[in-house]
């Protein structure tokens, strides 16, 4: 009753609430994480698609997952030396 | 042909073992021909929940390894004449056995048994991957705990990556009266968090402790609350659609009046 009243009046927040909201960011980050194996392929399959566009020093190409205000971000960075002028077109 | 059913977690010590023996008693019980297995190699207990654990001859690894027939190294059940369990061994490690010697045996016994129960050992090493490799599908037990509900969700991830999406949650040791006053995760907390299957709730019950030192499973307790929660489970695993039971234990006028007092 007395711990009632208190989150009542004085907004102290719900344990589980607490729980909720930290298990919902841990999670964030757990889900997105990926095993070298697995970037190894993303890796692969990216020089694979973007090496049909433009040349690129391959040795390069650097890729990896960053966090950035609560949110995961796959970064890519390609030094390109040149565009193929008709690909897909 | 029977099916394999796997009950994981990923952390140790939410109940899965316990789950394991009452859903195969519980099936048992329902007359359908069981076979518990305890793939925890090094770390066996599902005997001793079973109260089984004297007629222990042949295990897991012996099966495997051919030191014994399939039979012999099934132990029957005091309780139910179609109710068996392989233990795991005790004095190997989790490298004794093979993903292929578990899908075999699985194979082997789903030719006689209705229900093959897995009881898979923590963590997501070897044991685990031993544990799954005959699995037809999976039930994952967490409790309603930060630790626990984090690593569910790494379990449900690693069932999905080896082929058994859609796993069913048991969400075991639920205390209702915290859940009331905010301070405990709800069945819908959980849901929501893990969108996954609900299976069942178990409620936090003493008869649990007592019926496990008893080597008795709480599922043939007609009086245990927990014991009516896995009824309900193994009802809803035979396809009957049975609804969540209503886990606020009836209070007298008086109990509640002193609780007003004691303010809480």
């Amino acid at each position: 009753m007395a711990s009632f009243l208190q989150r009542l009046f004085g907004g102290e927040k719900n344990s589980k609430d607490l729980a909720k909201d930290r298990l919902k960011l841990v999670l964030i980050h757990d889900r997105a994480s990926m095993s070298p194996a697995m970037m190894e392929h993303l890796r692969r399959d990216l020089i694979e698609v973007i090496s049909r566009y433009m040349d690129f020093d391959e040795a390069a190409l650097d890729v990896q997952m960053a966090e950035q205000d609560n949110m995961t971000m796959l970064e890519v960075n390609i030094p390109v030396s040149s565009v193929k002028r008709n690909a897909g077109v | 042909m029977g099916e394999v059913i796997v009950v994981t977690s990923g952390k140790g010590g939410v109940g899965k073992t316990t789950t394991a023996a009452n859903i195969g008693t519980g099936l048992a019980a329902q007359g359908k021909r069981v076979v518990l297995m305890d793939t925890d190699i090094g770390l066996r207990n599902l005997d001793v929940v079973m109260g089984l654990e004297n007629r222990i001859v042949y295990d897991i690894v012996d099966i495997a390894q051919g030191h014994c027939k399939l039979k012999q190294g099934m132990i029957k059940d005091k309780r139910f004449p179609e109710l068996y369990l392989i233990p795991a061994a005790q004095t190997k490690d989790k490298t004794a056995v093979t993903e292929e010697q578990v899908r075999a045996i699985c194979n082997e016994l789903k030719q006689e048994a209705d229900y093959i129960i897995v009881d898979c050992p923590a963590g997501i090493e070897q044991g685990f991957k031993n544990a799954i490799a005959g699995a037809d599908r999976a039930i994952v037990v967490t409790n309603p705990e930060v630790s626990a509900v984090r690593d569910a969700d790494r379990i449900i991830g690693l069932l999905e990556a080896h082929g058994l999406g859609n796993p069913q949650l048991v969400l075991n040791r639920v205390r209702p009266n915290m859940v009331r006053q905010g301070d405990m995760m709800s069945v819908d907390d959980i849901l929501e968090i893990l969108a996954i299957k609900l299976l069942g709730v178990i409620p936090d019950d003493d008869s649990i402790v007592i019926s496990t030192n008893r080597g008795e499973p709480t599922v043939l307790d007609q009086q245990s609350r927990a014991g009516q929660a896995y009824r309900n489970i193994v009802k809803r695993i035979l396809g009957e659609e049975v609804p969540l039971m209503n886990l606020e234990v009836e209070e007298g006028f008086f109990a509640r009046l002193m609780k007003l007092f004691k303010g809480n």
